[in-house]
């Protein structure tokens, strides 16, 4: 942990780390201690009058049934992105990864939705399938099905996981050929020796070799969710329609701002600030075990 | 078991480079070939086109009786050992070496029976439950050749498997090589390029030298009867004296050192050649005929003694047993016996032999 | 290989191709979107190729603005998401680099607790705290300034791992070396391991940048006023909940301006992009 190299000198290393640490204590900790704080107080939304509720906030959230509903939500919403995004990106992976010709140009042309933000994705994706004028909108009511998002929560469900899904396949799929491309050929090549055929070879040998890079994605894929796809939900349905589509990290917001509920707000934050660390630490002690490959 | 003929194999990549240039070879049944040669002379590559790894572009490759150039690794009935194992790393030594008959169906008692004995043969019965990371160098070596003995293959393929092993260990894992070689009987074909395993293991040894076949012979004909300089060179530690040469008279040749008598009958040359003789070949001279020669440095090995100095411009260097006393920089005298003159063309190095 | 899959050994090409068309889907249609007149796309009777209006609905998207929603020119927004991004970018790489320096290369009292304290945050995005966030900053008087978009976003610590992690792999050798020639740690930071640094920073740049650029949440919170508003978040406003009043061709135009900066900076800087992400992660 501590090079054996190292300078001298006392005020220096201070002076270095002041301005992240100023930084981290002023908009990190602070805010995040007063969320704690604040989940534990009713207040109106002038902030003029507030009392110390212990639990009462937390207790009522989990009487709500709606908060149920929104943990659901966002679990279908997580596993059914993690899910399409992971299967889709492994399958371009395992064909990118091939010497055909071409490979580079391929790849480009996969990853640069990475840097496209989620809420002009949800734009986009608002774009195609509104109602009225979405071309592909036009395409499925042509073939009978009474598409309208605005209505039927289950569609707005739907485009709003084709629209994160789409966003998330190229970073899946750099790090899957990353993986890929850290097996080593040597132990494929065996593997065709030993009379395995590209089929066999992929479910015994390359998907358990990936199987570590496998687990990294779907915890990132889970925490993408949580958290990232606030901008596609507020730009395509605003948690509509009748709350289908409010996942956790809206509802914060949402009760926050426009319900003026901060105290439960701050519950809620602390609620999913509890999930992630969970998570991370998690992914954290399974990366560690698994280290020694 | 089976023979692998090669007719006329070659290898292009599509850059334009030529790895393997015109190969033509047979190993016969049961031998032990050694494709032996320096980094990208292309022996690697024919092993791998043999194993189905690469494509062949021009040529034939036969095992047995079929003609493999299309068909898959797989389908080849082959088994290979890599110069990194490459073991299974997510599997147990069992299960590495069970895959491959899982893979063609065989039913389990046969495989656990197959299993077991490879195990007992190769002493890593104690390993079967590990994983390849609990193992070391040397046992994930046994590992590997275990996984190819229990397939039974027609043809056993090694891919310069001794060299990531320290020196001590790749002396134990050569004579167990040459053990098992002599119990199984099987057609194997080794890559290296150490011409000591070369020439402890072959039955037959192949010197290629960038993608072209220098020679085919026994270890004992490749030694004693170099067909070119290359060969000459690359076989024989310390590696054979090269040094210009003249033919003056019929059975003579003048060198920096002085004039050697040659065997006439055996080599056929005039003019300007390159006289090879080698360091072990040379002896020292009890009395005052023979060569003058004057060590500059003298390395002693224990058993034997190196001499290193100067015919002339050419640096020499003479390998005599360690007896008596020699003193650096004092002239002594050489002798050669005329039956250990090599002489190649000095142009295309090859052997001026009849 | 020798390999003799017949058919399937077009599959690659043809998996690709079509991952390759459903990826860029979207956004063609966008492109084509916004090149149509507004009531042709609002009547949902849009042709599949582009239309005629490039230069003039990028014009007007630049420099005219919507007369719907958005009282702005797009210009004024895309330069306020382009200051946002670097600034939120060299930040995060400056505070960070001086961190990972002082808490690899210095020997101090409470070393590894700052260490941790800075590790922490990266738990924890900024949606978790966002509203005493936004408190602080309002109270600090930082709405609608550029230092109240940027600064809360340095907080978090993806640079200073990464820059540490980096720093571990730094042989120990060159920092004796510069102390026998008589290098204090500030010459030894600018001389050596700043050169050294050259390409993580390429690399975290162009994660960064994204990232600034990309920020939707907090931009809608802290800024209120219309000419500080970012682009991504001008989109949104774009589009009015009645989509007759949206004027779409001017909606897909700022999408497609809003993308392309940080795809291009993705596309451009693939090679340390790509290296970047996957050592960011690890």
């Amino acid at each position: 942990m501590q090079k054996r190299a190292i300078f001298g000198g006392t005020s220096l290393p201070y002076l270095l780390l002041l301005p992240q640490l100023f930084v981290v204590a002023v908009f990190f900790y602070w805010p995040a201690s007063q969320a704690v704080w604040q989940s534990f107080l009713l207040q109106d939304a002038f902030g003029l009058n507030t009392s110390f509720i212990w639990f009462e906030n937390y207790k009522e959230l989990f009487e709500d049934t709606s908060y149920y509903r929104t943990m659901l939500t966002t679990a279908v919403f997580a596993i059914m992105v993690a899910g399409l995004s992971l299967s889709l990106a492994l399958l371009l992976a395992v064909q990118a990864d091939k010497s055909i010709r071409g490979a580079s140009v391929y790849k480009t042309l996969l990853i640069w939705p990475y840097a496209v933000a989620p809420a002009v994705a949800g734009v986009l994706w608002i774009f195609m399938f509104q109602p009225s004028l979405g071309v592909v909108a036009q395409g499925i009511r042509a073939m009978g099905w009474n598409w309208n998002p605005l209505l039927n929560g289950n569609d707005a469900l739907t485009l709003v996981v084709l629209a994160s899904t789409w966003k998330q396949i190229s970073y899946n799929f750099l790090f899957f050929l990353a993986g890929l491309q850290s097996i080593p050929r040597a132990v494929i090549e065996a593997a065709a020796i030993d009379g395995a055929s590209p089929a066999r070879r992929f479910w015994t040998i390359i998907l358990p070799l990936l199987s570590p890079t496998i687990f990294f994605l779907v915890v990132v894929n889970i925490v993408y969710v949580f958290f990232d796809t606030f901008g596609i939900i507020d730009a395509m349905t605003q948690g509509g329609p009748s709350k289908a589509t409010e996942t956790l990290v809206y509802k914060v917001f949402f009760d926050g701002r426009l319900g003026g509920n901060l105290g439960s707000s701050a519950a809620q934050s602390v609620i999913l600030m509890i999930m992630v660390v969970a998570l991370t630490a998690v992914q954290f002690r399974f990366i560690e075990r698994r280290v020694a490959y | 078991m089976a023979t692998v003929a090669l007719t006329n194999i070659k290898k292009i990549y599509p850059g334009g480079v030529e790895a393997v240039r015109d190969v033509s070879l047979t190993v016969p049944n049961g031998s032990f070939t050694v494709l032996l040669g320096p980094s990208g002379c292309g022996k690697s590559t024919l092993l791998r086109m043999i194993a189905g790894l690469e494509t062949i572009s021009a040529g034939t490759c036969k095992i047995g009786e079929r003609i493999v150039n299309e068909i898959e690794p797989a389908a080849r009935d082959i088994a290979m050992v890599f110069q990194n194992y490459a073991l299974y790393p997510h599997m147990s030594v069992y299960d590495n070496m069970a895959y491959g008959l899982r893979n063609r169906g065989m039913p389990k008692p046969e495989i656990d029976k197959r299993v077991r004995e490879a195990a007992a043969l190769l002493a890593i019965e104690d390993f079967l439950t590990r994983k390849p990371r609990a193992l070391s160098g040397g046992q994930r070596q046994r590992v590997a050749m275990g996984r190819a003995i229990v397939r039974e293959p027609l043809v056993f393929l090694f891919d310069e498997p001794l060299s990531n092993l320290d020196a001590k260990l790749r002396v134990t894992m050569r004579l167990e090589i040459k053990r098992l070689h002599n119990r199984l009987n099987a057609t194997s074909i080794f890559v290296t390029h150490d011409q000591v395993e070369a020439m402890t293991l072959a039955d037959q040894v192949v010197v290629m030298n960038t993608g072209r076949i220098e020679q085919i012979g026994a270890p004992g004909e490749v030694y004693k009867h170099p067909a070119s300089r290359f060969v000459a060179s690359f076989i024989g530690s310390p590696a054979m004296n090269l040094m210009p040469g003249k033919i003056v008279e019929s059975g003579i040749v003048e060198t920096p050192g002085g004039k050697l008598p040659f065997d006439a009958t055996r080599f056929s040359a005039s003019g300007e050649v390159e006289v090879g003789v080698r360091p072990e070949d040379i002896h020292a001279a009890g009395d005052a005929n023979g060569i003058p020669f004057t060590p500059e440095l003298v390395e002693e090995l224990g058993a034997t003694r190196l001499l290193h100095g100067n015919f002339g411009a050419t640096p020499i260097i003479v390998a005599i047993p360690a007896s008596g006393t020699v003193h650096e920089n004092k002239e002594m005298r050489l002798l050669i016996d005329p039956a250990a003159v090599h002489l190649f063309d000095r142009n295309t190095g090859r052997s001026l032999a009849r | 290989m020798v390999e003799h899959r017949g058919l399937s050994s077009f599959l690659p090409y043809v998996v690709l191709t079509l991952g390759v068309a459903i990826i860029a889907f979207p956004v063609y249609l966008c492109f084509v979107g916004s090149t149509h007149p507004q009531d042709v796309v609002a009547n949902g009777k849009m042709p599949l190729v582009p239309g005629p209006l490039f230069f003039e609905t990028y014009y007007k998207t630049l420099f005219v603005g919507s007369s719907g929603s958005t009282r702005e020119p797009v210009s004024t927004m895309l330069l306020n998401s382009f200051i946002m991004a670097c600034v939120i970018a060299l930040g995060k790489i400056s505070i960070s680099i001086i961190s990972a320096f002082a808490v690899v290369y210095f020997k101090f009292p409470f070393r590894m607790a700052a260490f941790w304290l800075i590790f922490i945050t990266l738990m924890l995005p900024v949606e978790v705290r966002i509203y005493p966030t936004y408190k602080i900053a309002s109270d600090l008087n930082l709405l609608d300034s550029f230092t109240g978009l940027t600064v809360p976003l340095i907080a978090s610590a993806t640079a200073t791992l990464f820059f540490r992690q980096f720093f571990m792999t730094i042989p120990d050798e060159l920092v004796e070396a510069s102390k026998l020639d008589g290098a204090g740690p500030l010459r030894f930071f600018w001389d050596t391991v700043l050169p050294l640094s050259r390409t993580n920073i390429a690399a975290l740049f162009v994660i960064l940048f994204i990232y600034g650029w990309n920020q939707y949440l907090w931009p809608i919170l802290i800024t209120t006023r219309d000419d500080m508003q970012t682009i991504v978040i001008g989109i949104k406003k774009m589009i009015v909940t009645a989509d007759a009043l949206t004027e779409w061709n001017v909606v897909l135009a700022t999408a497609m301006l809003a993308m392309l900066p940080p795809v291009m900076v993705v596309v451009l800087m693939q090679r340390w992009f790509v290296k970047g992400l996957v050592e960011t992660e690890k």
